[in-house]
């Protein structure tokens, strides 16, 4: 078989660096676990102690490991909804209200649809879930390629609307009898299936096999070197024919698409009902992860490894130590702290 | 030096053996310069006369490589523009510096050198009015900067340096995006200044200003100082002579080549106008055609509309009014893919910022402009094999190697420019616009890039050559048209005008001074 | 709809609209040095939390007061360390912090979930004592409310009126440029960052001593981003802003009143208005200079290379 030719840079140096990224990411996350140490100290907790149950229950047994994994699902989604958008230049902060519509969509098929067989019914909600997604990032994209308002501030406002739709879609319609924060739960055959007796759901391979995809869309296709185009020198790109308006918009929609995949798989995957504000701010959290990895398909993969490990031991450390589960955050923030603080050591694709 | 019509003795400012390069460029070279106060003096010359670099280092932007400054006399060292400030030197710039959303009286309250902590508007404005009144330079202080217009904005930053004390002026291309009767305003508001013995430098490539409000001259070609006169001694003639240094005799007319079937032009602008933006230029009512098998030139001085011509024509700035045809098809409204499509490159004149990805490889780059072409798949992959093929058998055509593997962005100068002429020409484009072509190349690049063109044309190409080599013009060119203030000045052939001719339409001087 | 209810929407309105408008002024400041701050959702918790728990320890509301002031600006300035001094992203940033509030707060405060403090006194607005009890209840105000206009035309005088907030709005608009006018771009952003934060700190302030008073987590329910929101609708002016708190808090309040003449309207489609309300000024003055945002809001300042 003949060697693909390709285009990119030939040199010895990509080898060093990315040996070199990768003794960056374990330098800051230890870090930035000294720093959260000092924190657990201050409040009267053994770090040591703390530290030693968190890895034990997240590595030591399978049951704390799956877990993790059902943790990382969602942020996978998210981050690659900030990572593509991101590849031309749009800053996407708009995960969370896609995530919502894309869930509400979603969910909306789930009840209307009730009566469908699971191979019929999981990929109607998951078209519906990417199709509300798409449609929340429609407007801010539309409004950035004609260069009115900026996508930033347009899709944060509507981060805000979105939650406020799903509390209208419950309240007003969709709640169960017993209870109006939420749905009835999801019929079986709208539920996606588990594996192996843990929550991991389907979503995971949602989440690998969009990666796969995204990492070789822009490495080898004719859209990911126009992309790759337009983030370097938007006019430059427009000079050499390539539609930009075109571009951004639909990058915003597919983003959104991705979120909105992202809240079909929580509800139909992780809850199995509609729940006010379910989202734990997974949509920022993606926004952090895909800055923190740089947008790079395997950082994503590696940082919401991370990210979900801290969350899930911060679960732990709510039952055993007494701490409230929103000081993991602290964690979280010192990590995050630590990159910001370092650019010359680590920077993200996006500035 | 010539003697000045009123006597003072004392000098304002002297440069002494002003030398400065950048990278392989002599932009200055040993220049000697005097400016005395009361007195309007012009600086002149084309584009790459070094007429900018040299202010730029008295004002402290630059550092002169060796040479002296002299301030009344005592060598003084200007290392930046606070120091130029210091010593009373101001400087309005092109682009200017004033902040669009704040108002004209705060825009020059910031710049005040004593502000007390509360403001006090009454006196700004009492200020502000004490000496736009005494100028001519009025304009509403409450106004937000972002509602007026270019006029009233040279306006007030003239103002700044008038309310920051400065005694030496310098304007740089100050007409450029003036209409006609602010032009005569801004006349008006020197002689005034004059009067009261500031010294004002004027950068300039007009002929207008120079004749009507310029009491010295300074002639700058090539880096070096051309000549100096007085007004008086001053006349287009010996102005154009100074500024463009040729002989008539010594440019060689082309080989004559037919033009093949005159019935549909390639292009043709009917009437083209277009609206600049800020501070780029508007282009006015632009006719032009272009048939199969011919080079027109454009020439003029570069900001007279070269850059909106050549973003027109690709479609990059949007047409006001009139129709762009292509090949006889209106193409006014049309995208730039399509127009690239149906065989048209561009060749822009900072290919770095205009129409390279930086950070993409070189390889990468060349795939850009017909990406349609190379894709497989239905644009699933790039056949990467294609675009080297291409780009090879282009480059050996051209005699040029550059590297293919590293990023765009570590090319030099030359090699970018190279590199563009490749990806352009590798499609074997019907039109060809061609801006700035040779810039920055050495000789064996610019006789084949200049063959090319050639070889284009034999194959019944067409091509818009926008150049300042006016030897490239008058060498290359079928027929060729002056550009001036966005407008055509003047349309000829080669052989039937000279050196002279062009150079009065470049400066905008219409033959009737003397 | 008698004049009880709508005085009672606007009494509403007033008391919950006076810790969204001290943040917003707070807001205001920052971005119109040419910073936002996406974290302000966290800066408002530490400061509630640590207002909060102060005033339950002295038993000195004012005292609280105070501490909120001062966690604000301090949490302000984490914030200015990575965007000024490290030049990190603001988005990036501002939602790191918004984090880190999530946490250190939840951690000041877990001692004092359900304890009750002595809050401020509360002062009938003067002039209508002849008022039947029914009307003047509404209007027993605290001092921060009292406050809260004042302030917002102090912060109108400082950035219109002062040297300094000439020079602060100019490095919003231009940070070089404000650097060629002799200014210091670093510094003074740091100063609007610690100032913001002392009024965002004041809101969160009387959110948790005044309004509230008590201390539970994620109490602030997202006022952090309709303040981010507040000061795209108002343009960017403090004085425009009261108007917008009002026209935000009063949102909740009006649905009661709509309740109570017989529409049903679902109460949180009311409160998508003032979303969608800022979202359409925002496209339809767009392109529109004297609306628009401080120019160099969110990029970051290189400095002289």
């Amino acid at each position: 078989m003949s060697k693909i030719e390709e285009a990119l840079p030939r040199s010895p140096v990509i080898q060093m660096k990315f040996m070199r990224a990768i003794l960056r990411y374990l330098l800051m996350i230890l870090l930035a676990f000294l720093l959260f140490g000092i924190i657990l100290l201050i409040s009267g907790k053994d770090p040591i102690q703390s530290y030693r149950d968190i890895f034990i229950s997240t590595f030591g047994n399978s049951r704390g490991f799956s877990e993790v994994i059902v943790g990382m699902i969602p942020m996978l989604l998210t981050a690659m909804a900030v990572a593509l958008p991101s590849r031309v230049g749009l800053i996407n902060v708009g995960g969370e209200g896609q995530l919502y519509i894309g869930a509400a969509f979603a969910t909306f098929g789930a009840l209307t649809f009730s009566h469908l067989p699971a191979w019929l019914l999981i990929p109607i909600m998951m078209l519906l879930g990417m199709l509300g997604g798409a449609l929340w990032a429609f407007l801010p994209g539309y409004f950035k390629s004609i260069g009115l308002v900026n996508e930033t501030i347009t899709t944060l406002l509507m981060n805000s609307v979105a939650p406020k739709i799903i509390g209208f879609l419950i309240f007003g319609f969709w709640h169960s009898p017993m209870d109006t924060v939420k749905t009835d739960n999801f019929v079986a055959a709208a539920r996606l299936p588990a594996f192996f007796g843990t929550r991991i759901h389907l979503g995971l391979v949602f989440g690998l096999v969009l990666l796969v995809a995204f990492w070789l869309f822009m490495k080898y296709t004719r859209w990911g070197l126009e992309m790759y185009a337009i983030w370097n020198n938007p006019q430059a790109a427009r000079r050499n024919g390539i539609p930009v308006k075109k571009y951004l918009i639909i990058a915003m929609c597919v983003g959104g698409a991705i979120a909105g995949l992202a809240g079909m798989s929580q509800v139909s995957g992780f809850y199995g009902v509609l729940l006010l504000n379910f989202s734990m701010s997974l949509g920022f959290m993606g926004f952090m992860i895909c800055w923190l990895s740089g947008g790079d398909p395997l950082g994503i993969v590696v940082m919401s490894f991370v990210v979900s490990v801290i969350f899930t031991g911060g679960n732990l450390l709510q039952l055993t130590r007494g701490l409230p589960f929103a000081v993991i955050n602290i964690l979280l923030a010192f990590t995050l702290f630590v990159v910001l603080a370092s650019p010359t050591i680590f920077k993200g694709k996006k500035s | 030096m010539p003697n000045r019509p009123d006597p003072s003795p004392l000098q304002l400012v002297a440069l002494r053996g002003i030398t400065k390069a950048f990278a392989d460029v002599l932009a200055n070279d040993q220049i000697d310069l005097d400016i005395y106060p009361s007195e309007i003096h012009a600086l002149l010359g084309e584009n790459g006369a070094g007429k900018s670099t040299l202010m730029k280092i008295l004002y402290g932007f630059y550092r002169a490589d060796s040479g002296q400054i002299l301030c009344e006399g005592k060598p003084v060292v200007v290392n930046s523009p606070h120091d130029a400030r210091r010593i009373r030197i101001g400087m309005v710039f092109q682009d200017f510096s004033l902040i669009p959303a704040l108002s004209v009286a705060e825009n020059l309250a910031l710049f005040l050198p004593h502000l007390p902590v509360v403001l006090n508007i009454k006196e700004i404005d009492q200020r502000i009015r004490e000496v736009s009144e005494r100028y001519g330079l009025s304009v509403d202080p409450h106004a937000m900067v972002s509602q007026l217009s270019i006029g009233e904005q040279q306006k007030v930053e003239i103002l700044k340096l008038l309310l920051a004390d400065a005694r030496l002026l310098i304007l740089d291309e100050p007409t450029r995006v003036l209409a006609p009767h602010e032009v005569d305003a801004l006349f008006k508001v020197l002689a005034g200044l004059r009067q009261d013995g500031y010294a004002i430098v004027l950068i300039t490539h007009k002929m207008k200003e120079v004749l009507e409000c310029a009491d010295r001259i300074t002639v700058l070609h090539d880096g070096r100082v051309a000549g100096t006169l007085l007004r008086s001694e001053a006349s287009e003639a010996r102005l154009i002579s100074l500024m463009f240094e040729k002989k008539l005799a010594s440019l060689e007319a082309k080989k004559d080549h037919p033009v093949a079937g005159k019935d549909i032009p390639l292009l043709e602008l009917k009437g083209v106008s277009t609206k600049g933006e800020g501070l780029g230029i508007s282009l006015k009512k632009i006719d032009l055609q272009i048939y199969p098998g011919e080079i027109l030139g454009v020439a003029g001085v570069s900001g007279n509309g070269q850059k909106e011509l050549g973003d027109a024509v690709l479609g990059m700035i949007r047409i006001q009014e009139g129709s762009k045809f292509i090949s006889g098809h209106d193409f006014t409204r049309r995208s730039i893919q399509e127009l690239r499509r149906s065989g048209v490159a561009y060749i822009p004149e900072n290919p770095l910022t205009m129409s390279i990805a930086p950070l993409m490889t070189v390889m990468q780059n060349m795939a850009l402009t017909r990406s349609g072409e190379y894709a497989r798949l239905g644009g699933f992959r790039m056949d990467w094999r294609a675009v080297r093929a291409d780009t090879e058998v282009t480059s050996k055509r051209l005699g040029y190697t550059f590297p293919l593997y590293v990023p765009a962005r570590s090319l030099s100068g030359g090699n970018l420019q190279r590199m563009v002429i490749v990806r352009e020409m590798a499609g074997k484009p019907h039109l060809i616009i061609a801006s700035y072509l040779t810039r920055g190349l050495d000789v064996q690049s610019t006789i084949a890039a200049r063959q090319a063109l050639l070889d284009a044309r034999a194959n019944d190409a067409g091509v818009l050559l926008i150049s300042e080599d006016l030897e490239e013009l008058f060498t290359l060119s079928d027929r060729l048209i002056v550009l001036f203030e966005g407008r055509i000045a003047g349309h000829f052939k080669p052989e039937e005008t000279n050196i002279f001719e062009i150079g009065h339409l470049m400066t905008g001087s219409e033959g009737t001074h003397v | 709809m008698s004049l009880l209810s709508i005085l009672g929407v606007l009494s509403s309105a007033i008391f919950s609209g006076t810790s969204l408008l001290y943040t917003t002024l707070g807001e205001v400041i920052d971005e119109r040095a040419g910073i936002v701050n996406l974290g302000l959702e966290g800066v408002l918790l530490v400061s509630a939390s640590s207002g909060f728990a102060v005033t339950s320890i002295t038993g000195n509301p004012y005292l609280g007061i105070l501490v909120a002031m001062l966690a604000g600006g301090l949490m302000n300035l984490v914030l200015g360390y990575l965007v000024i001094t490290r030049k990190a992203n603001q988005l990036a940033s501002g939602l790191a912090l918004m984090f880190f509030g999530f946490g250190l707060s939840a951690l000041i405060g877990k001692s004092y979930v359900g304890v009750k403090i002595t809050s401020l006194p509360k002062i009938l607005l003067p002039g209508l004592a002849g008022l039947p009890p029914l009307y003047s209840s509404l209007f027993r105000f605290d001092l921060l409310i009292f406050l809260v206009i004042p302030a917002a035309i102090l912060v109108w005088w400082l950035l219109y009126r002062t040297r300094w907030g000439l020079g602060l709005r100019a490095v919003g608009e231009n940070a070089d440029t404000a650097f060629a006018s002799g200014r210091d771009p670093r510094l003074i952003r740091y100063q609007a960052l610690f100032v913001g934060g002392m009024l965002v700190g004041l809101g969160a302030a009387h959110l948790s001593i005044a309004y509230a008073m008590n201390w539970t987590e994620y109490m602030t329910g997202g006022r952090g981003f309709i303040a981010v929101a507040l000061v795209i609708f108002s343009k960017w002016h403090p004085l425009r802003a009261i108007v917008g708190a009002l026209v935000f808090s009063a949102a909740v309040a009006f649905q009661l009143l709509l309740q109570s003449s017989g529409l049903q309207v679902s109460p949180f489609l009311l409160d998508t208005i003032p979303y969608i309300l800022t979202l359409v000024v925002l496209i339809a003055w767009g392109g529109n200079r004297k609306h628009s945002a401080p120019a160099s809001l969110g990029r970051v300042y290189q400095g002289s290379e």
